[in-house]
């Protein structure tokens, strides 16, 4: 067994160890400076990075609102576009595949890779070989890979899955990574980037030349001319798409984008949203295998496009939005969860607020989706920072919704919310349940508060004091106040009364009355 | 013209202050508050959570409530988000739906109904203390209320303002979030305590009594004496100190 195939399968142990339930995975990096650390120092680099991009751009809001068209428009007419840029594709000479399920697309890969006779194969980033798992598969039956992303080989080394859409290593620091490839060298590399990166420089080098397969994902494939389109910062998708003889490209089925022209809107909020630069390093369009006047690429060219779920959501008004994602990882940065747990304790392929809509809904677990579903706090952070404006925060609420109403709701949380429903729908018994509060609290009340951490409160008092009920309600003291008010009420002032006329005036003819009334 | 107060669970058992500061500082202008009394929770804990009927049966008594108002004002950027989900919540049963968007419209958050509708942006309060503003996420994000606090507080004679590092980010309240998922939830909280005593402020104030309590919760916890208040009880504090 090589060194790598032994990690491989200590990775496969390390996924099925891997802790149940979001909870227990988030105690695991919550108990883990270094991982945290790093994870918040990268994730506020690259949002503030993002924020100065966005300012800096000058009308970004109207952008996103041009990307999230063009999302729309796409999604909406899917089976055509599709249809146009396989046909498209295939007139470039283009071997193009319709994978329905992820096992099919891994099928397809395996029987190119043996058709080849192919030993090694080497890879750019992509994360829907990441969903399929395929480097195991392709190990399995003998053949080489190795990822040529320094944030994909370095969690390659590791034995890890990656922690973020477009930082594999996220949460690991420097030191870490200098650990790992020094293991790999054989010899004491220094924590620092260029001694690193020049590491891998050459030791990858060797691999390109070496490789049957060049295997790569897909930023955006476009239909007009059957095209696809790489974002990379390294060159490394370029060695890939270029020296080996053959190429296989992975694509989820929503990847496609109309023309050229809706590239340049993609290509202004892509890199933006991810990182905070204004265009990537490198940006490659790729239109068919080598031809005659070609000076390089591969002779024979596959394009594998992936279902896997994705249809699922195709007419579904709560979910549709998902396909629109343009994988730029900006709710991973913006996400005030993700900064503290990091990716790995979302459980899937995909993490942070995307990753938790996104990998309940291409599953069919119902029974499992409200676990990761619960880890949001909902506050939005995500769909603002969204350069194609996908209301996440909406769709986590509707996930736990449906998982409700399929019958797979927590029995105690659901007696809860029937006593929370009979309570709240009459005024008389929210003020007895109060009264009740009242005379209940007062053996926990110390010093104006409640610390006991019995039964519920435990959760929250493990961090917090909580408040105590107030020994008048604002409905209890409400007469009182108004009869205190009235003796001094004064008329209201003529200006003010003029304005509140006419937001009733415009709402009656239906103009808005004020901001943030949408 | 009926201006009706919806006073929201929280502050009605736990803040009732909140309430009687709002109804103070409006008199003033002579707006006279009605309080409906059969109000009572917005249904946001079970709608959040994926309870929908029983979200509908605390937002039925809302809609009823503020059925005859012509201004619905809510301490609580979070609360009167909720109203703004009621069309969805409602969106198969058109006797509802309507009333819902009609409530919709006609809701406010404390602030900016003082700001956008009555137009006031200086209530000549006096306030000489070191304050520091968390900005909830619902208001700021989902009811878009940014400049409204800020106009106001800027306005506030002596009180020296000072900014909240990493203010946009979320509390860890997030309702049933912070007990399901504690220990995510602690974390977070405990990070923007931090900052708030970054700060160095004797007062934290924002618009949301579910945040705010939240974050009062884990600075108490840790002894630090950061008093924490809500914007219409330190403006109406700042207008008796003038």
């Amino acid at each position: 067994m090589s060194q790598r195939t032994a990690e491989a399968s200590a990775h496969r142990l390390a996924q099925e160890t891997k802790p149940s339930t979001v909870k227990k995975r988030a105690d695991l990096a919550l108990n883990n400076d270094f991982l945290r650390k790093a994870v918040r120092f990268t994730t506020e680099r690259l949002r503030d990075g993002k924020q100065k991009a966005a300012n800096d751009h000058g009308h970004w809001e109207e952008w996103r609102e041009r990307g999230r068209q063009i999302r729309l428009h796409t999604i909406a007419h899917l089976d055509y576009y599709l249809n146009l840029f396989a046909d498209n594709a295939r007139a470039n000479g283009t071997h193009i595949h319709f994978a329905a399920t992820g096992e099919e697309a891994v099928r397809i890969s395996l029987e190119i890779a043996e058709r080849k006779k192919a030993s090694s194969v080497v890879k750019s980033k992509s994360m829907v070989t990441e969903e399929l798992h395929l480097n195991h598969a392709l190990e399995s039956i003998g053949v080489e890979t190795v990822e040529t992303d320094l944030g994909e080989y370095i969690i390659q080394l590791a034995g890890e899955t990656p922690s973020h859409i477009i930082i594999p290593a996220i949460h690991k620091n420097r030191y870490q990574i200098a650990e790992l490839l020094s293991k790999e060298a054989g010899e004491e590399l220094l924590p620092e980037t260029t001694i690193l990166a020049g590491f891998v420089r050459r030791k990858l080098r060797e691999k390109f030349l070496e490789a049957d397969i060049g295997m790569t994902g897909c930023n955006f494939a476009i239909a007009e001319t059957g095209s696809m389109v790489l974002f990379e910062n390294e060159g490394n998708a370029r060695m890939v798409t270029t020296v080996p003889k053959t190429q296989i490209t992975l694509m989820g089925m929503e990847r496609i984008i109309p023309s050229w022209s809706d590239l340049e809107v993609m290509a202004t909020l892509l890199p933006r949203s991810a990182t905070g630069q204004k265009l990537t390093v490198y940006m490659s369009g790729i239109s068919g295998p080598r031809r005659k006047e070609d000076g390089d690429g591969p002779e024979e060219q596959h394009i594998i496009i992936l279902d896997n779920g994705r249809s699922e959501q195709l007419g579904d008004p709560e979910f549709q939005e998902l396909l629109n994602c343009i994988r730029c990882g900006a709710c991973l940065n913006a996400c005030p969860v993700y900064r503290h747990i990091g990716g790995h304790a979302y459980g899937g392929t995909y993490s942070g607020p995307i990753g938790a809509v996104l990998t309940p809904a291409l599953n069919k677990n119902v029974d499992q989706w409200d676990d990761i579903a619960s880890a949001s706090s909902l506050c939005g952070a995500c769909y603002e920072a969204c350069p194609v404006k996908i209301p996440l925060h909406d769709m986590l609420i509707y996930l736990r919704r449906r998982k409700v109403e399929r019958g797979y709701g927590d029995k105690a949380e659901g007696a809860g919310m029937k006593g929370f429903a009979a309570i709240m729908s009459k005024s008389q018994r929210f003020s007895a349940v109060m009264k009740l509060g009242r005379i209940g609290q007062k053996l926990l009340v110390r010093d104006g508060g409640i610390p006991s951490k019995l039964g519920p409160l435990k959760g929250w008092n493990n961090y917090r004091i909580a408040p105590k009920l107030a020994d008048q309600s604002f409905r209890e003291g409400w007469k009182g106040l108004k009869q205190e008010l009235g003796k001094s009420s004064k008329p209201m002032e003529p200006a003010m009364l003029k304005r509140m006329e006419a937001v009733l005036k415009n709402r009656k003819t239906g103009l808005q009355g004020g901001g943030g009334h949408g | 013209m009926k201006v009706s107060l919806f006073i929201t669970c929280v502050s009605d058992a736990v803040f009732p202050r909140v309430g009687e500061a709002m109804a103070r500082l409006l008199a003033r202008y002579g707006v006279e508050l009605d309080f409906p009394e059969v109000q009572t929770c917005c249904g946001q804990p079970a709608f959040n959570s994926g309870y929908w009927n029983e979200a509908r049966a605390a937002a039925v008594t809302i809609i009823r409530a503020f059925e005859d108002s012509d201004f619905v004002i809510a301490p609580s950027g979070s609360c009167t988000g909720m109203l703004h989900h009621y069309p969805k919540l409602f969106e198969h049963d058109p006797i509802h739906l309507a009333k819902a968007q009609e409530l919709q419209q006609k809701s406010y958050e404390f602030t900016q109904f003082l700001v956008q509708v009555l137009g006031v942006t200086d209530l000549g309060a006096v306030f000489p203390h070191r304050v520091t503003y968390h900005p909830s996420c619902h208001g700021t994000r989902i009811l878009g209320i940014k400049d409204e606090p800020m106009l106001l507080m800027q306005n506030i004679k002596a009180m020296e303002l000072v900014p909240l590092p990493f203010a946009e980010d979320c509390c860890g309240f997030g309702g049933t979030f912070a007990v399901k998922m504690s220990d995510i939830s602690g974390a977070m909280v405990t990070e923007k305590s931090d900052h708030v005593l970054e700060t160095e402020a004797e007062i934290l104030t924002g618009l949301d009594m579910g945040c705010l309590m939240n974050i009062a919760g884990n600075l108490r916890y840790r002894n630090q004496p950061v008093r924490v208040m809500h914007l219409a009880e330190l403006l109406y504090e700042g207008v008796n100190g003038a």
